[in-house]
């Protein structure tokens, strides 16, 4: 049965309307994009597991900005309904033109511990629900000739380091299932993004212990934003993280191995 | 049926001002679309049918649901010469239509100012033509048609069988049924030649004068109203009144009949192609550039001359240029078309124009014609006149363009008047109320109830003046 509602205007030409699905939206990056979108017009689908918080969500954002948002209760592991909730989202919104991933699990081990569960969960979140998603809305937007496709990534995807073997294994996953994407969808017409973040202070951030110059998420979410605007192809936010990365990635083997960070 | 995922196609209307991707599919038969109402029953998507996109609004985008390309099902399946009643599929354009009736001696009794459209896009929209102060819209030339409904039926209409049907689906926009067949009676001619009277008007009184005069005497008028002139020559333009030529008129009316003779020019002074024409129109499609043409047309249509010339010369006008529609840039276009009765007309029209003017938002083509109302569900002819004005869009102009067309909306309700679903974009659910009455949605409504009791038909146009109901 239909259950098409008017949650969102319809678009006409002299009232356009751009529509985005941010995945991955209660907290952290998602929700603050969720706010900057919001306030440039955006109509928004939201989606990520706490109710409470995407509703409390949308209700701040249906109150005061010019887009209008609307949540799905989700989780990314779950991957055999994304095709028929993606098909009500685009419904519901009338039309897609930009995606966000920005879903992400990390539990921060110690030096000593392996913890299988642990790493599965991280790569289910981090990198399979990103396939789950994005691979639908890839050919979507193939199929479509336009799009915006953003994925959170992050510095951790560089380097394999001593302290988070399966965040790394993820995030480095993550980065080169993007530039996959890209290869696969710039000659159709289509942007993807990769958001390489540095410490940006969100939830996930509480659990790490040294942070160097965090920068708060509405800074990233500008960031973030500018970027896109500017159809980029990889960022780094904050960007002085380019330059610490491109040290750390010619750190030798046989220094890296020795190194405790 | 086919998957969803590889056929979701960004469609745009006609103005290119609009754009809404959907899953689209191609019926080649009345089963398949069947089969695609029923994968909207299980995927919880909606149905609009597209003809050939001509809309200058939503009317035929879904976005983000299934649209049915109705463009495959084109076959005319019977033209009896002798009766002048031919029966198609809905994906027959206009273009198709003549082209067959025309060496017979007939000539379809309502055409749209382009041959491209199709005939389930011009039962949808009932569509009217030049003549529609004489012969109504196209809908009261329907002998039957036959339609699926969402539930999976058949029905065949006609003014007589299903009269309730056939007066709502015809201007339906779609949304009760889809058309799988349309029988139409043809209008006999004894010329592939019409005799053309040409003569300027110099302000919007003589303007509507004019046109109310000549009505008893022609079969077609059309006016051109120069919408970026002000002052004293508001509402000025030239008015085409055309005749039908009788038998013997025409020296050699088998000859003028061959569709050889009903080309439409490809090449402009003789060399250039017509082709990329719209390449050169664009620098001139502002302000300034329409206000030089338009002056520069007026006053080469000050002398005031009779001619002859083939039907598709004269009801085409818009198939002269190619993909004219592109000259409007990036932002494309949208069209505003209202109708007010003949006695609110001038007032109504004098206080748009001006305003118009005043916000330096000149339209830039304006044309007019004469309606007389008719008995279908969801009319938009009154009588008295239509005034339709083509706006450029552009991103700085969007939202002062919306400002201006609110206040026409309320110039035109307060004038008794009404507006056109195939045309204007921006027509708002209170607007929509005011001009078609709550009787006659509530009436809508119900048949809509009756014929799609889940609601799988609707298209970006329903969503945005109808609104969804919940089953």
């Amino acid at each position: 049965m239909p259950v098409k509602q008017m949650d969102f205007p319809t678009a006409t030409p002299l009232k356009p309307r751009a529509r985005a699905l941010i995945i991955g939206a209660s907290s952290g990056m998602g929700a603050a994009l969720a706010m900057k979108l919001a306030r440039e017009g955006y109509d928004l689908a939201l989606i990520a597991r706490r109710e409470e918080l995407l509703s409390s969500l949308c209700n701040e954002i249906n109150q005061k900005d010019k887009g209008r948002a609307r949540y799905y209760v989700h989780n990314v592991s779950d991957y055999s309904i994304v095709p028929d909730l993606l098909r009500r989202i685009v419904s519901d919104l009338g039309g897609l033109d930009l995606v966000i991933y920005a879903a992400g699990l990390n539990f921060a081990p110690l030096i000593n511990e392996y913890n299988i569960e642990n790493d599965r969960q991280m790569l289910e979140v981090n990198l399979i629900g990103a396939f789950a998603w994005l691979n639908p809305i890839a050919a979507l937007f193939q199929s479509a000739k336009s799009g915006q496709i953003v994925g959170i990534s992050s510095v951790a995807g560089e380097r394999g380091r001593v302290g988070n073997p399966g965040y790394n294994a993820s995030k480095a996953g993550l980065t080169s299932y993007l530039e996959s994407l890209r290869n696969r969808l710039t000659r159709h017409g289509v942007n993807v993004l990769t958001v390489k973040a540095g410490f940006v202070q969100t939830d996930m951030l509480k659990a790490a212990q040294k942070v160097m110059f965090p920068i708060t998420v509405e800074k990233a979410a500008d960031d973030i934003w500018n970027a896109m605007h500017l159809r980029k192809q990889e960022i780094y936010a904050p960007w002085f993280w380019r330059w610490i990365m491109f040290v750390i990635r010619n750190i030798p083997s046989i220094l890296f191995r020795r190194m405790s960070f | 049926m086919v998957t969803l995922d590889k056929n979701f196609v960004t469609l745009e209307n006609f103005g290119h001002s609009l754009r809404a991707p959907a899953y689209v599919f191609k019926p080649t038969r009345s089963e398949e679309i069947v089969q695609a109402f029923e994968l909207a029953n299980k995927t919880g998507l909606t149905v609009t049918a597209r003809g050939a996109g001509r809309s200058y609004n939503d009317a035929s985008l879904n976005g983000g649901g299934i649209v049915l390309d109705m463009s495959a099902m084109n076959r005319i399946v019977k033209w009896d010469p002798q009766t002048g009643r031919v029966t198609g599929e809905p994906g027959v354009t206009i273009e198709k239509l003549w082209q067959c009736v025309e060496p017979d001696g007939w000539w379809p009794p309502v055409v749209s100012g382009t041959m491209y459209t199709t005939l389930g896009g011009c039962l949808g929209a009932n569509i009217h033509g030049k003549n529609n102060f004489k012969v109504g819209p196209i809908g009261e030339h329907v002998i039957e048609f036959t339609a699926i409904l969402p539930a999976g039926t058949e029905v065949v209409c006609s003014a007589q069988n299903n009269a309730d049907l056939f007066y709502s689906v015809i201007g339906g926009l779609g949304m009760l049924g889809i058309f799988t067949s349309v029988t139409l009676q043809m209008k006999r001619i004894h010329s592939g030649l019409l005799e053309v009277d040409a003569h300027p008007v110099h302000n919007l009184h003589e303007h509507l004068t004019d046109m109310l005069d000549d009505a008893p005497n022609y079969d077609y008028i059309v006016g051109w109203l120069d919408a970026t002139a002000g002052g004293r020559g508001l509402g000025r333009g030239q008015i085409h009144a055309a005749r039908y030529l009788n038998e013997g008129e025409d020296p050699n009316p088998q000859k003028t009949m061959q569709l050889k003779s009903q080309v439409l020019p490809l090449r402009l002074f003789l060399v250039f192609p017509k082709s990329i024409l719209h390449y050169f129109m664009g620098p001139f499609v502002n302000n300034l550039g329409t206000w030089g043409v338009n002056t520069g047309k007026y006053i080469a249509s000050l002398p005031r001359h009779t001619f002859r010339q083939s039907h598709a010369a004269f009801h085409f006008l818009l198939d002269y240029i190619p993909n004219w529609e592109l000259s409007y840039g990036r932002g494309g276009l949208i069209e505003y078309q209202s109708f007010v009765p003949k006695e609110t007309a001038e007032a109504a029209w004098t206080e748009m124009l001006k305003l118009s003017l005043k916000r330096g938002l000149p339209s830039y083509l304006g044309v007019t014609k004469r309606h007389r109302p008719d008995q279908f569900l969801l009319t938009h002819a009154v009588d008295g006149f239509s005034l339709a004005m083509d706006f450029k869009v552009t991103n700085g102009s969007r939202a002062k363009l919306s400002q201006m067309l609110q206040e026409f909306d309320q110039i035109v309700l307060d004038a008794g008047g009404r507006f056109y679903f195939a045309k204007n974009s921006e027509t708002t659910p209170e607007t929509a109320q005011r001009f078609l009455g709550e009787e006659t949605i509530a009436r809508f409504k119900s048949l809509k109830k009756r014929c799609d009791p889940n609601g799988l038909l609707e298209s970006d146009l329903y969503q945005r003046v109808f609104g969804s109901y919940k089953t």
